[in-house]
């Protein structure tokens, strides 16, 4: 091999570049693969004790949201409840519930949630809700007496509406998040492992090796295209496996035309090799680079736009964001495989996936000349260094 | 690389034995940069970074757009009765369903309202005119934040016009209320009643990222020595008591760790002011023990996989998947019974568990006994690993 300045088999180097983005994504997936919460516990508390009331709560345990674990006779029990964590919500339904409604008056359901979890007070709320509207609804029509089915039909709702959960129907957690993830995943080991290479090289004053190719003319865009290439070689078919089967494994949708996603993470990828080796100049040993790279997942996932909405970014993440593939990557990838964008309408992501192609593969170079001379120096000093303690002990 | 001739040196032979252990360590951890950089910068930005990304609490006027492919007065009216409530900004309208998808896929909306064709002369004929509001889901919070806003706006516009015919038969404005909701539903989230998505995320997330650099300079402080062939000179140091040379190790770099803490918990209970029921000191605790807990495992991480490259490896796994496990985001009732028991094993969850009971509710420690007994345990854990460690220290050499 030409260029095999660390010929070596490296297991350290294998965990990150096959093992880790072979099983992680199975992890995480297997995490999320519920998608939903179903069935919070619910403590209910009727102060009312009527038929309407009864029938309210009948309503609110039929719902896929919530389950109401208990019934309490005060909210003291019901507090009680919630502070060992049998519950994670009370439905308070107030003491003149039934006479209010009688009476046309406006009632209030007391409802509480537990806010360890956005995803807990969202089903409480959905649940409550839903029952409220519905017989809201029966009342009016009540009320209104009589009339063809039709009229009874406009009062009840004088405008219907319908509610599309586009691109993820049962807004599912592994469907949001997961793509996410499989994209950052590729950037991370992709940086884990280059970084721990270059470590093993520094450590072992490897890069003075690379010093005759950088020599010739184009050397240095032969060294570093040439170490970018064998990333790519690695990182193609993974990245085939990562985009392409674990969503199929995990039946998230997948509506990208495959040419279009191909052309697509391609420059993602070509961005990730050059800022990988971009990086991996700061590593001084083998191993630094795992702490130097691996917590900036969980930022990076936050600034992609995935979770918090880029509307609601301050400017100065924002701009920060710009720095890293993952973000372009996250985001052309989600809009197309989730939301079948065509390549045409994630052009500015992939257009930026350009732009961070040159100007790391122009860094990526600057790193190597100077890991070379800086290497090539050390040697220089090692061995005059050497030929001197020789000289000192033939005198 | 840090020689131990050098140490000694500087460390001198002076004072008890234990402390000139503890002076080594120190001068370890003080003379390289990565061990700042872990202990001290990279959590500290993290505490800053997320609490300042999402300062404004709850996303507020996200940008949605309107299809009126009716375009009469009428639907031109429901439009502005809907734009009026604010909730969301319906600033932009799109010829059809087609561009308004094209939007949402790059990104420029959240969601939109499609009237259809037909719905004033629907109105007009005594029909049920139906109006559809879609909301990507592919970005869950701010699609359901979307769907709650465009749901509650579509209630109120159905609503509007029986209002205006109630309020021009003379009822008041209670008595119209009355007989277009009769039940409303007067939701209380507890602990957290203006729903900000920086207290909810936040308090897990940073105290992720410095439970993941515990871990990880715990490995990395036990592997260094092997690398750097140094072990030797520390357990002679130690007068070839593992014990005690581990606990010099813990103690400098714990205290280092729960100084960072304690500005983490500072900063977030006492200068964000973020819900903290249950006491600023009582946080300040859970937070010390949680780092106790989290250096316990990283030693038996090392102990298990004494080779510096995969108890790193194994470290960061274990780290990053906290964040998920732990139930922060996604509940751990709704995840498979394996996951269930797995999450036990996570000091992460434990701190979750603990800051939920503590801050979040203010409910005494002891409430939550169970999670505050699996962190002293893990605490407890470098005692079992001690000989093993011991041999581990002596007779290992460093595998790159």
């Amino acid at each position: 091999m030409k260029y095999g300045f660390l010929q070596k088999f490296d297991v350290g180097v294998f965990i990150f570049f096959i093992l880790v983005p072979l099983l992680y994504p199975l992890l995480y997936a297997f995490i999320y693969t519920n998608e939903v919460v179903r069935e919070v516990p619910v403590a209910v508390v009727d102060l009312s004790g009527t038929a309407c009331s009864r029938d309210y709560l009948r309503r609110l345990d039929a719902t896929p949201d919530v389950r109401i674990a208990t019934h309490c006779t005060d909210m003291a029990e019901a507090r009680r409840l919630v502070q060992a964590r049998e519950v994670l919500g009370v439905v308070c339904v107030p003491h003149g519930f039934a006479s209010g409604i009688a009476r046309g008056e406006q009632v209030a359901v007391s409802a509480y949630a537990d806010m360890s979890g956005m995803l807990y007070f969202k089903s409480i709320l959905a649940a409550n809700t839903n029952v409220s509207l519905a017989m809201n609804a029966e009342i009016k029509v009540q009320r209104a007496g009589g009339g063809t089915k039709e009229q009874q039909e406009v009062v009840r709702h004088p405008l219907t509406y319908d509610e599309v959960a586009l691109f993820n129907p049962h807004a599912g957690f592994a469907v949001f998040l997961i793509p996410a993830v499989l994209v950052l995943v590729l950037q991370q080991t992709l940086v884990l492992g280059a970084g721990m290479e270059a470590g093993t090289m520094r450590e072992e004053n490897l890069h003075r090796r690379m010093q005759p190719v950088q020599r010739r003319r184009g050397g240095l865009w032969r060294l570093v295209a040439h170490q970018a290439g064998r990333y790519l070689l690695v990182y193609v078919p993974m990245s085939v496996y990562v985009l392409a089967v674990v969503p199929h494994l995990f039946r998230l949708p997948q509506l990208a035309d495959p040419w279009q996603l191909g052309l697509f993470v391609f420059p993602f990828l070509l961005a990730c090799a050059f800022f990988a080796i971009t990086v991996s100049g700061l590593v001084r040993h083998r191993e630094t680079g795992i702490v130097l790279v691996v917590f900036s997942s969980a930022p990076l996932l936050f600034v992609s736009g995935i979770s918090w909405p880029g509307s609601a970014m301050p400017p100065v993440w924002e701009a920060l964001s710009y720095l890293f593939p993952s973000t372009f990557g996250i985001r052309g990838f989600v809009a197309m495989n989730n939301m079948g964008a065509p390549l045409h309408d994630v052009m500015h992501a992939w257009l930026m996936l350009w732009v961070q192609t040159v100007i790391y593969a122009l860094c990526a170079m600057a790193v190597t000349a100077w890991s070379v001379a800086r290497s090539r120096r050390q040697a220089i000093k090692e061995r005059t260094e050497a030929r001197r303690r020789r000289l000192a002990l033939m005198q | 690389m840090l020689s131990d001739k050098h140490t000694l040196r500087s460390a001198g032979q002076h004072g008890s034995p234990f402390a000139r252990l503890l002076l080594r360590e120190w001068q370890r951890v003080a003379r390289q940069p990565l061990y700042w950089f872990a202990m001290v910068l990279a959590p500290l930005f993290c505490c800053l970074y997320f609490t300042t990304l999402m300062q404004q609490g709850l996303p507020e006027s996200l940008p949605a757009g309107v299809v009126d492919e009716d375009g009469t007065s009428t639907s031109r009216n429901l439009v502005r009765n809907l734009d009026a409530f604010q909730m969301v900004s319906l600033e932009r309208s799109y010829a059809n369903v087609g561009e308004a998808r094209r939007a949402m896929q790059r990104g420029e909306i959240y969601g939109f309202y499609l009237i259809p064709r037909g719905t004033a002369s629907e109105a007009q004929r005594q029909r049920v005119p139906t109006l559809s509001f879609y909301t990507n889901y592919s970005y869950l919070v701010a699609g359901s934040l979307l769907y709650r806003d465009m749901r509650t706006m579509s209630e109120l516009a159905s609503g509007a016009a029986a209002r205006s015919v109630l309020y021009a038969r003379g009822a008041t404005e209670r008595q119209a209320m009355a007989y277009l909701q009769p039940v409303v539903i007067d939701m209380h989230p507890v602990g957290n009643p203006w729903l900000n998505y920086n207290v909810y995320l936040s308090n897990i997330l940073i105290p992720g990222v410095l439970g993941l650099f515990v871990f990880m300079m715990t490995v990395y402080g036990l592997g260094t020595e092997l690398k750097h062939r140094t072990a030797g000179a520390m357990m002679r140091r130690a007068g070839g008591s593992m014990g005690r040379a581990l606990t010099a190790k813990l103690l400098v770099q714990g205290a280092v760790f729960v100084l960072t803490g304690t500005l983490i918990v500072l900063w977030l209970y006492g200068w964000l002011r973020f819900p903290c029921y249950g006491g600023l000191w009582r946080m300040a605790c859970v937070m010390l023990l949680f780092i106790v807990a989290c250096q316990g495992f990283g030693v038996l991480l090392f102990t298990l996989m004494p080779t510096l490259r995969l108890s790193l490896s194994g470290a960061s796994l274990w780290g990053v998947i906290s964040f998920s496990i732990s139930g922060m985001s996604f509940p751990v009732m709704a995840m498979h019974p394996v996951l269930q028991g797995l999450a036990w094993l996570f000091p992460l969850r434990h701190y979750y568990m603990l800051y939920v009971n503590t801050a979040l509710d203010g409910y005494p420690l002891l409430n939550a006994a169970p999670y505050l007994m699996a962190l002293l345990a893990f605490t407890l854990l470098p005692a079992l690993c001690l000989p093993r460690l011991r041999h581990i220290m002596l007779h290992t050499a460093y595998v790159p």
